[in-house]
């Protein structure tokens, strides 16, 4: 019997599929070279080749795609933002995903819950209320509700949170959705991949070639590459890349940890944030609950996690909903949060030519993804920074000019 | 548990400390541009290393300084700022 299938392993009529291509070898030259194949990496590469009709191009990852954040995050997807220039931004990312399975012909288990930030205290009530009317304001569709229609959403939420800081109301952002993170590179490598593009995994880039202020090319562990065009899109490795060009930045790179239970049957709709218990908990679609709470308190290069963060995380949890006390935590891990003074991203040129920034990501990048890699794109193409994404270049922090999103980007209150 | 050595208290479990941020030089506020002001407020050295940090025990009140390495998360030392000389 096992014959049989073996007939299927060798037969030229039903190859396997491959996501997407792996190249040999490196080109001598491409019009543009993207480090990091990540969620953001991978989308500006198929904008550019699906927008702007730039295909030549090699996207170059130390590791496996999306490895990183992309890989790591709690696939939370809201525009609920406190200012304009960030909810214009990730507004459009929210548009973006919601036929994004359609458009990279991929099922990304793209579900639109609803979101609640809840608040327990009336500064956070009064911040939550700042928001909506921002929200409302900029035609993105959020409101303040009561508990009782908290209750209503979320009938196993025990309002009274155990007696010490119950919730005195939330902020209700109904397009807020969930997704499967991995396939949103998946589906961005593999449709930028059939439209040119080159992806070289395990490939790590080791120096950057500038002449008379530009860049020429990229020195890399499997040979040289001449170009014109460089986009770091690493997040938590920024630091490293921007030392290969002397251009210094505010990041700092914190862990961020996040942990799975078992699986559940279903039993929780909407994606519950507590402000002030600083965590977010969703259902995913395999029926597990996905968690994280707060960044971790001090500076490391690590993606270690920690008995810290899932004590404090369970603590929390269990007094939202207690009938949790005996549920396993399957999974915990860590990933590299590259955090900005402001909690915007850093996205557009640098003074080098030819040398493009995508990161600052630190807590608020996995929502972002498809409005990165379009806005990235253009910039590439135009040698001219998007409209959407000019508050957030890198010059902001010189001039002052910085767009605070810490109440809504991180767990605000 | 990750234990922290406070230069007046002694090894104490590491949640018992908080993270002041890198220690850097400031220049001077009078005299410096504002570009390099604004490179002091914001610009950080994010690489991977070892670096010098603040911290503060929280317990005590007590600030100090830990050579640390952030990749690795091994802490080397810790000493009061005014000792820093000694251990250059």
């Amino acid at each position: 019997m096992p014959y049989q299938l073996l007939r299927f392993a060798f037969n030229k009529q039903y190859p396997e599929n491959r996501m997407f291509r792996c190249p040999d070898q490196l080109k001598a030259h491409y019009d543009a070279v993207i480090i990091g194949a990540g969620g953001h990496g991978l989308a500006t590469a198929y904008y550019l080749a699906r927008d702007h009709n730039i295909s030549n191009v090699a996207v170059l990852e130390k590791n496996y795609i999306g490895s990183g954040g992309t890989g790591r995050n709690t696939a939370i997807i809201r525009s609920n933002y406190l200012t304009a220039e960030g909810i214009r931004f990730y507004d459009e990312s929210v548009r973006l995903f919601q036929d994004l399975s359609t458009d990279l012909d991929l099922n990304l288990f793209y579900s639109q819950r609803g979101h609640f930030t809840l608040a327990h205290s009336d500064a956070t009530l009064r911040t939550m209320r700042w928001r909506a009317e921002v929200n409302k304001h900029l035609g993105v569709k959020s409101e303040l509700v009561s508990p009782e229609i908290i209750q209503e959403f979320c009938p196993h939420l025990d309002l009274n949170c155990n007696g010490h800081m119950p919730v005195l109301g939330a902020l209700f952002h109904p397009p807020g959705a969930i997704a499967r993170h991995d396939a949103v590179a998946w589906g961005y490598g593999r449709a930028a991949s059939q439209r040119g593009v080159e992806i070289h995994q395990q490939t790590e880039v080791i120096g950057i070639k500038l002449k008379s202020g530009g860049v020429i090319g990229i020195q890399t562990t499997r040979g040289e590459i001449e170009t014109p065009k460089v986009l770091s899109a690493v997040a938590g490795y920024t630091p490293k890349i921007m030392q290969m060009v002397n251009i210094p930045t505010p990041l700092e790179i914190h862990p961020l940890q996040a942990c799975v239970t078992e699986p559940l049957k279903p039993w929780l709709d909407p994606i519950i944030v507590s402000a002030n218990f600083h965590l977010y908990v969703s259902q995913s679609s395999r029926g597990e609950l996905v968690m994280g709470a707060a960044l971790d308190p001090y500076a490391l290069h690590s993606p270690r996690s920690t008995l810290d963060f899932v004590e404090g995380l369970a603590g929390h949890l269990l007094e939202l909903f207690p009938f949790l006390s005996d549920v396993k935590v399957l999974r915990q891990w860590g990933g590299l949060a590259d955090m900005t003074p402001d909690f915007s991203p850093i996205m557009g040129k640098t003074p080098i030519d030819g040398f493009y920034i995508d990161a600052g990501w630190g807590t608020w990048g996995f929502k972002a993804t498809p409005v990165c890699g379009k806005t990235m794109a253009y910039t590439l193409a135009n040698d001219d920074p998007h409209p959407l994404i000019v508050p957030f270049s890198l010059s902001r922090f010189e001039k002052y000019e910085l767009v605070g999103e810490k109440g809504a980007a991180s767990v605000g209150h | 548990m990750k234990l922290m050595h406070c230069p007046i208290n002694g090894w104490r479990p590491i949640q018992e400390f908080s993270y002041g941020g890198p220690f850097r030089p400031m220049p001077p506020p009078q005299t410096c541009t504002d570009q390099q002001w604004a490179n002091y407020v914001f610009n950080r050295d994010g690489a991977a290393g070892v670096k010098k940090e603040w911290w503060y025990h929280l317990a005590s009140g007590v600030w100090f300084i830990a050579e640390r390495n952030t990749l690795t998360d091994e802490i080397l030392r810790t000493y009061l700022f005014q000792e820093m000389k000694l251990h250059e």
